[in-house]
């Protein structure tokens, strides 16, 4: 085996883990869309509140997203502004 | 790469960061545009008055839909904060960080709002409603709703932190990469001591307006005005609690 230094090991598996807290966006993707084809459905029931629910859609993405940017934020945190090293 | 705002000067041992600099020079800026919208006055506005009359229309008809017969209180203070988050984002545009992706202009804001929302939930429901509400459905709830409460402003913080930060970042990446991208075009014709600064990022011109138009001016907009929502929505909830 050859040598690694802490803070090579440190950088490595930093790395890793940014790239595994990304992960947290599959979720994110599901709730975007599910919220989206709910927008669609009740759009295609009721048309004329279609102002209302665009705009209860674009907040509800919102909050949906915000797990997925504290994903992005823990990855930004790990490559960028790493505490450990 | 270099993600933190730059230090532009230090007073005694205080660093200043652009952050600090281009947040005085947007609220400068809006002073100005209210000054001069409301010099004389006309009944059919025009030009900075139209502008400005749509503006406070705008967000005095959004503060009553959601807050009612108070809104009149909060209308200024939801005004401001969806105009000075939505300009500090976009100064993107300008080549600008944007005064928003960084924590330091974010949280306090998010602080602020905090503060808002339980003085006057216990201004509205007094000490002992404002405990029985923290308390309920069952006492032993209350660590709980607590946590849960001082979370809002880290979470509101972050949202548009992370949302800002996260364009700022896929900017400069695509920007650098068009940059690269020019550089081994050039370099397949011209002699490689041709450094690579030096050379016209031709592949930059035109076609990056499009994420330009996404990152600096519609998630902007939409982030401040989710910011706004979210602040009324929560001051509104505290003064009116869910009847369990």
């Amino acid at each position: 085996m050859t040598g690694f230094t802490g803070a090579e090991l440190i950088a490595a598996f930093s790395s890793l883990g940014a790239g595994m807290a990304m992960i947290a966006m599959a979720g994110v993707g599901i709730g975007i869309g599910f919220n989206a084809g709910k927008t669609v459905e009740s759009t295609a029931r009721q048309p004329e509140a279609q102002g209302t629910l665009l705009k209860l859609m674009l907040i509800g993405v919102a909050l949906t997203e915000t797990a997925g940017i504290f994903a992005l934020v823990i990855a930004i945190m790990l490559m960028f502004a790493n505490p450990l090293l | 790469m270099e993600l933190g705002p730059r230090i532009i000067f230090r007073i005694g041992s205080v660093p200043i960061s652009e952050t600090v600099c281009w947040s005085l020079i947007v609220s400068i800026a809006i002073l100005v545009f209210a000054f001069l919208a409301t010099r004389k006055m006309q009944t059919v506005p025009h030009g900075a008055q139209l502008l400005g009359e749509l503006l406070v229309g705008f967000v005095y008809k959004m503060v009553k839909d959601v807050m009612g017969d108070i809104s009149d209180k909060f209308a200024p203070y939801c005004g401001t904060l969806i105009v000075f988050l939505g300009l500090g984002s976009m100064l993107g545009l300008l080549d600008i960080r944007p005064t928003t992706s960084d924590l330091n202009c974010t949280f306090p804001l998010a602080l602020v709002t905090f503060v808002l929302i339980h003085y006057n939930a216990v201004k509205a429901q007094t000490a002992r409603g404002y405990i029985k509400e923290l308390s309920s459905p069952y006492p032993f709830m209350l660590p709980l709703n607590i946590i849960s409460d001082s979370m809002f402003p880290v979470t509101l913080a972050c949202r548009l932190f992370g949302n800002i930060l996260a364009g700022v970042i896929l900017m400069s990446l695509v920007y650098s990469g068009l940059q690269t991208a020019s550089a081994a075009l050039i370099n397949v014709f011209a002699d490689p001591d041709f450094s690579r600064e030096s050379i016209i990022p031709f592949f930059q011109i035109g076609w990056p307006l499009i994420l330009n138009f996404w990152f600096d001016m519609f998630e902007p907009i939409l982030q401040a005005y989710i910011f706004t929502m979210l602040t009324m929505v929560f001051i509104d909830n505290g003064r009116h609690p869910v009847e369990s």
